[in-house]
């Protein structure tokens, strides 16, 4: 039987009668992570990774009323045995296992399959059945080893800093900003964050993960000569707000997998595009399925019918499922204009 | 070519016109001679015709990458640009050629044109494996003619003059015809570019054209025209033409005529060639280049069929179908002769002439045409008003002149180079464009900035009038300018609900959507459905307050024909 399958309030499982990452009320939700089209209000029940707890509870709500449990240890629910494992997505992020009458399915929500050191690595899992994202499923997204991305954006800054103007580097600001900040050289100059970034960055800190010490952008008036050398990490919305203009002079820079199109990185009309994802590109989703062993893969949100596609001519059993992560196919591409698209 | 690479990813990262100018003074002041003579050819817009059609390269780029061909092709679609998607789906290369930009072209790419698929099959793929990303994408856009970045000529003439310390007019003129498909970028040729001034540089040599001088266009109300401008005693006024720019040369015996695009046109127009007789040696003119006939369709009211009808410029359309022409047969030279509406005399007894003030350079002109006497060359008639409100009158009748308009000319101003005001200034004073409310009917995705948003529509009107038990929408014409990035998004977002159909990478929509289309002229053709074709359409307006049965009929467009 189908461990999961699509009902309008979100991925269902029958016989253990909860949903995963529903995207309408409803009693009892496993949520893989907390991104706000996967993690959302309103759920009688909560059940996450237990790494994921902090970040669940400052965007929830304090109050939610959220079981947690650690990677890897098993829960029983309704004869369905029920786990979490890494996704290597951001802090707390989480493929669901399921194990039913012998028959396993994973769903693995977001993931990235390099490790970053801002969160547990992905971890393939066998299973007979692999529901999977397809956010970069096109051959044209593959993506540089992250050591060379951060060393380009630490050579931006640099000649910023020569030229004497801030650096605000646009970025989601649960996750990818963290990473950032992670992998950056701190030695090279003062950061500023934006109010956004920074309760995330706290959770971060007190899950043990470090991150360079930050200052509150807002705390600086425009002409502030720390402008000169500071790298900014700010949300997308900030771009051409009126926030901006305490920084006088500055270069501007989008971090995100959309970046790696020429289109995509000129309709932002930003200075530099950096090509930096938290989600598989194509050689590591196919890599990733290719790892779990399974015969039949569920795709969700991305490029749903190139991937399906793909994987049936390559012999396995691959089918869609209409989710509401993310959002349409091509709108996730024209959705970085928003800055609430995933990336 | 990594050099010139870079130049074109960081041309490609900026909006600014100050960061583009210190990138290309960067690049030429490193480049060797050769490769720069190259890169100005590039970035002014120069581009050797197609080096390999483009079926072979991208069913090579399918084999060497290994992906079917539909997932190359989604790919595509995805991307908006055949040169970055194959530089995307090819396998990353661990080399990148230093090599420069000059010996790249002439010893690798150059060779290319004209050789069998099977050498191709060997020779571009162990190219492409020479090459890093960005290399690899723009290696591909030379091959395909594809090239652009957003540097305007004028720009690069500023780099480059400011580099060698030259005035930017001096280098401007240095570069015309440079791009011409006749002339190959040499390292000699680029450093004539940026070599000092030398004293009898003024003397013209050859076939050299001058930059031509360009319009401003004028929409403010005739009302402020007084504050504006002055009074109109100030101003030389003529008729806007709607024809091809061009400068006629006469110099050592030879005649040359070059279109505004800098092409050398002489060939295309051989009934012109009487002038090489007619002009003394050391004259230069500019003018338009229209169709000039009688009409041919003796019109219902013509009371008296023998009555000769006068000579008259012709639509545009006209003009279009002979330069689209590869032979220019008897047939096509006499429906569609052509005649230089002579507006400005740039050059006279071998003198430069650009810096004496309009009216004396107007004067020697129509002295010179009336010596002449040539069929083929005709003075632009100047148009006199009492003031502003008179000449905005007469404006009015543009339409059934044929004009776009009026120009108007400050009868002390200078001949500048290109779109300058510091020598004087002309003002292209166009009437309003034809419009009509016309329907969405078919989307496309765009290249380039707009890759995967739709944003190229087909528009359409009704066959019938409204309350007609029957009618349906006729498309007329495709348009993708107008709307802001927002107004974009939003239309894009409309089609993606409304698709019915995909026709690879065009959906047809359920007709929801009603713009005001504007075009400039419009004439009956018998390769389009509807009977009608329109020229540079545009979006003026999204009409949100019409429904789609509110929307123009095809009568609308054939009274426009009138």
């Amino acid at each position: 039987m189908d461990l999961v399958i699509a009902r309008p309030e979100g991925l269902y499982c029958p016989p253990g009668d909860f949903y995963i990452d529903p995207w309408r009320a409803v009693e009892r939700s496993v949520i893989t992570h907390a991104h706000g089209d996967h993690a959302r209000s309103g759920n009688q029940h909560y059940l996450a990774a237990a790494p994921g707890e902090g970040i669940l509870r400052s965007r929830l709500g304090q109050d939610i009323n959220l079981q947690t449990l650690p990677y890897g240890e098993r829960l029983q629910h309704h004869g369905v045995t029920l786990s979490f494992h890494p996704a290597g997505h951001v802090l707390g992020s989480a493929q669901v296992r399921l194990e039913y009458q012998g028959e396993v399915w994973v769903a693995s929500g977001d993931y990235k399959v390099e490790p970053d050191g801002t969160c547990a690595p992905f971890e393939p899992v066998k299973c007979h059945t692999f529901i999977t994202e397809s956010t970069f499923g096109l051959p044209i997204y593959r993506w540089q080893p992250q050591a060379q991305i951060f060393e380009e954006i630490n050579q931006w800054w640099r000649a910023n800093i020569a030229a004497g103007r801030a650096s605000v580097l646009f970025c989601y600001s649960f996750g990818k900003a963290q990473r950032i900040l992670h992998g950056i050289d701190e030695s090279l100059g003062p950061i500023l964050a934006h109010g956004a970034v920074e309760p995330l960055n706290r959770v971060y800190r007190e899950a043990g993960v470090h991150l360079p010490p930050t200052l509150y952008a807002g705390d600086f008036k425009k002409n502030d000569p720390i402008m000169g050398q500071a790298l900014v990490i700010a949300p997308p919305s900030a771009g051409g707000s009126s926030w901006m203009r305490r920084f006088g002079d500055y270069s501007d820079a989008f971090a995100s997998g959309w970046m790696r199109l020429r289109g995509t990185r000129r309709r932002r009309g930003v200075d530099r595009g950096f090509v930096l994802s938290d989600h598989a590109d194509w050689p590591g989703l196919l890599w990733a399925i290719e790892q779990t062993g399974a015969e039949r893969v569920m795709v969700t949100h991305g490029s749903v019918a190139v991937l399906v596609r793909h994987l049936c001519e390559q012999g396995l059993d691959a089918q869609g499922f209409t989710t509401e992560y993310g959002d349409d196919e091509e709108d996730l591409a024209t959705a970085v204009d928003s800055g609430e698209a995933a990336s | 070519m990594k050099a010139f690479a870079e130049l074109y990813a960081e041309l490609d990262a900026t909006t600014s016109s100050n960061a583009k100018l210190a990138a290309m003074q960067d690049y030429f002041s490193k480049a060797p001679p050769e490769d720069a003579a190259w890169a100005v050819y590039f970035l002014s817009g120069g581009r050797p015709r197609q080096l390999v059609p483009v079926k072979i390269l991208r069913d090579l780029a399918v084999q060497v990458c290994g992906l079917s061909l539909w997932l190359f092709e989604e790919s595509y679609q995805a991307v908006g640009d055949l040169a970055e998607t194959i530089s995307l789906v090819l396998p990353e290369s661990p080399r990148s050629s230093d090599e420069g930009l000059a010996p790249w072209v002439e010893e690798k790419l150059l060779p290319l044109r004209g050789e069998s698929p099977e050498v191709l099959a060997e020779r571009l793929p162990a190219l492409w494996a020479q090459l890093d990303r960005p290399s690899l994408m723009l290696c591909i856009k030379l091959i395909t003619g594809s090239f652009r970045v957003g540097v305007s000529k004028l720009l690069v003439t500023r780099a480059l003059a400011s580099m060698a310390g030259l005035d930017s007019k001096r280098v401007a003129q240095r570069l015309v015809g440079y791009t011409d498909l006749s002339h190959r970028p040499t390292a000699a040729s680029y450093l004539k570019l940026i070599a000092a001034e030398s004293d009898d540089e003024h003397a013209q040599r050859g076939g050299q054209p001058y930059p031509f001088f360009l319009a401003h266009g004028l929409s403010a109300p005739v009302a402020q025209f007084d504050a504006l401008l002055g009074p109109a005693s100030d101003w030389q006024v003529e008729w806007k033409w709607d024809g091809i720019r061009a400068q006629v040369i006469k110099r050592d015996d030879h005649l040359w005529v070059w279109s505004r695009g800098e092409d050398l046109v002489t060939e295309r127009f051989p009934e012109l060639h009487s002038l090489a007789q007619a002009l003394p040696d050391g004259t230069v003119i500019d003018g338009e280049i229209v169709v000039w006939k009688a009409p041919q369709s003796v019109t219902e009211d013509a009371f008296d069929p023998d009555a000769p009808l006068q000579p008259a410029v012709q639509p545009f359309a006209l003009l279009q179908q002979r330069i689209g022409r590869k032979t220019l047969g008897k047939k096509i030279l006499d429906d569609a002769p052509v005649v230089v509406m002579a507006y400005d005399l740039l050059e006279w007894q071998g003198e430069d002439w650009r810096s004496r003030p309009q009216a004396e350079r107007r004067e020697q002109l129509e002295a010179l045409i009336a010596r002449i006497h040539s069929p083929v060359l005709l003075p632009s008639p100047i148009v006199t008003g009492q003031d502003w409100l008179d000449l905005a009158r007469q404006r009015e009748a543009s339409r059934s002149l044929g004009v776009e308009g009026m120009m108007l000319k400050a009868r002390n101003a200078l001949y500048g180079v290109g779109r300058t005001k510091d020598m004087g200034v002309w003002w292209k004073w166009k009437i309003d464009p034809f419009s009509v409310d016309a329907v969405l009917i078919y989307a496309q995705r765009g290249h380039g900035r707009r890759a995967s948003l739709y944003s190229d529509y087909t528009f359409a009107v009704w066959d019938n009038p409204p309350g007609s038990r029957e009618r349906t929408l006729v498309p007329f014409a495709k348009a993708y300018s107008g709307l802001t990035d927002a107004e974009m998004r939003q239309v894009d977002s409309i089609v993606r609900k409304t698709t019915v159909e995909k026709f690879g990478p065009v959906s047809s929509v359920t007709p929801t959507l009603v713009f005001e289309l504007g075009f400039e002229g419009i004439a009956l053709s018998k390769r389009h459905k509807s009977g009608i074709a329109v020229r540079f359409p545009r979006m003026l307006r999204w009409r949100q307050d019409k429904s789609v049965d509110e929307a123009d009929t095809l009568a609308t467009l054939q009274d426009l024909l009138k």
